[in-house]
């Protein structure tokens, strides 16, 4: 688990372009949205593409997302379970 | 001749150069990608605007034109009623052709929609004007090449209108690491008369 939330602020910091942001910046149980990274709602689509496409998750309710996506803890957890690659 | 109104300033971008009003104000001696370069006028400008790293490059090329005159004007844009007046040859197209490639085949059909947003190349103008509170009249316009008589024409037109008592005018092209940006701002006062004659020897400076 600990792998795949290294691997998970890797490429989120890749995905959304997130310049100034370091891997150490990002703590497992910071809020990606609002007052945490900062993200904006072309990154959660951003992130819908990502889980589709690294780990064959399609995402079809944006209010899954919004559970989903709070941290990198959820995200890490939610992909555990539900990736097919 | 429109001479009621003047070019105050111009920002010409070409290759690794930044040339302020004609004279050179930033350069790298190193052959650089746009994306090393953008960052490094970036960083010279002292921007702090993480949204800057989203944009496609023709939004980049734009923004750092933008800043590059408006912090030698030493005013705040979004008080001065500034019309924006681009234009370019390749309109979108290096964003377009990310798009397309990202959908080119079924078994990679995994379009980005951070990339998909900047197909279209008044998006330049958009991120211009949320980095700067600008809330007046924009258009971009696509030629061939520099159209400096539509430009001028179009901008005096404006002014004259009273729909903006400023205008930030010129051309912002960039495709496949080809780039190149000639901004100038149209106002009362200036040193230059803003007229097409003018604005090509300005533009081929």
């Amino acid at each position: 688990m600990e792998d795949l939330k290294l691997e998970l602020k890797t490429k989120i910091i890749e995905a959304l372009n997130l310049e100034d942001i370091e891997l150490t910046d990002i703590n497992d149980d910071d809020p990606l949205f609002g007052d945490g990274l900062g993200l904006d709602s072309i990154d959660a689509l951003e992130l819908i593409v990502l889980m589709d496409k690294d780990y064959g998750i399609k995402l079809t309710d944006p209010k899954e997302g919004k559970t989903i996506f709070q941290s990198i803890n959820t995200m890490a957890a939610y992909i555990s379970e539900h990736r097919t690659k | 001749m429109n001479t009621e109104y003047h070019i105050s300033t111009f920002v010409s971008i070409k290759k690794n150069f930044i040339f302020l009003n004609g004279e050179k104000w930033f350069s790298v001696d190193t052959k650089m990608s746009f994306s090393e370069f953008s960052k490094s006028v970036y960083k010279h400008l002292g921007m702090e605007y993480p949204k800057f790293y989203k944009m496609d490059h023709l939004s980049k090329l734009g923004i750092l034109a933008a800043e590059t005159l408006f912090n030698h004007q030493g005013f705040s844009p979004e008080k001065e009623e500034i019309a924006l007046i681009l234009s370019n040859k390749s309109s979108s197209l290096d964003t377009d052709v990310k798009h397309q490639e990202s959908i080119a085949t079924a078994d990679e059909f995994f379009p980005s929609p951070a990339v998909f947003v900047y197909t279209l190349a008044n998006i330049c103008l958009g991120e211009i004007s949320i980095k700067y509170n600008l809330q007046t009249e924009n258009a971009f316009f696509v030629f061939e090449q520099m159209n400096a008589e539509f430009l001028s024409i179009y901008a005096s037109q404006l002014l004259h209108s009273g729909k903006a008592k400023k205008a930030l005018c010129g051309w912002v092209e960039y495709y496949d690491e080809n780039f190149e940006a000639f901004i100038y701002l149209v106002e009362k006062q200036g040193k230059f008369a803003h007229n097409t004659e003018t604005i090509e020897k300005l533009y081929k400076h």
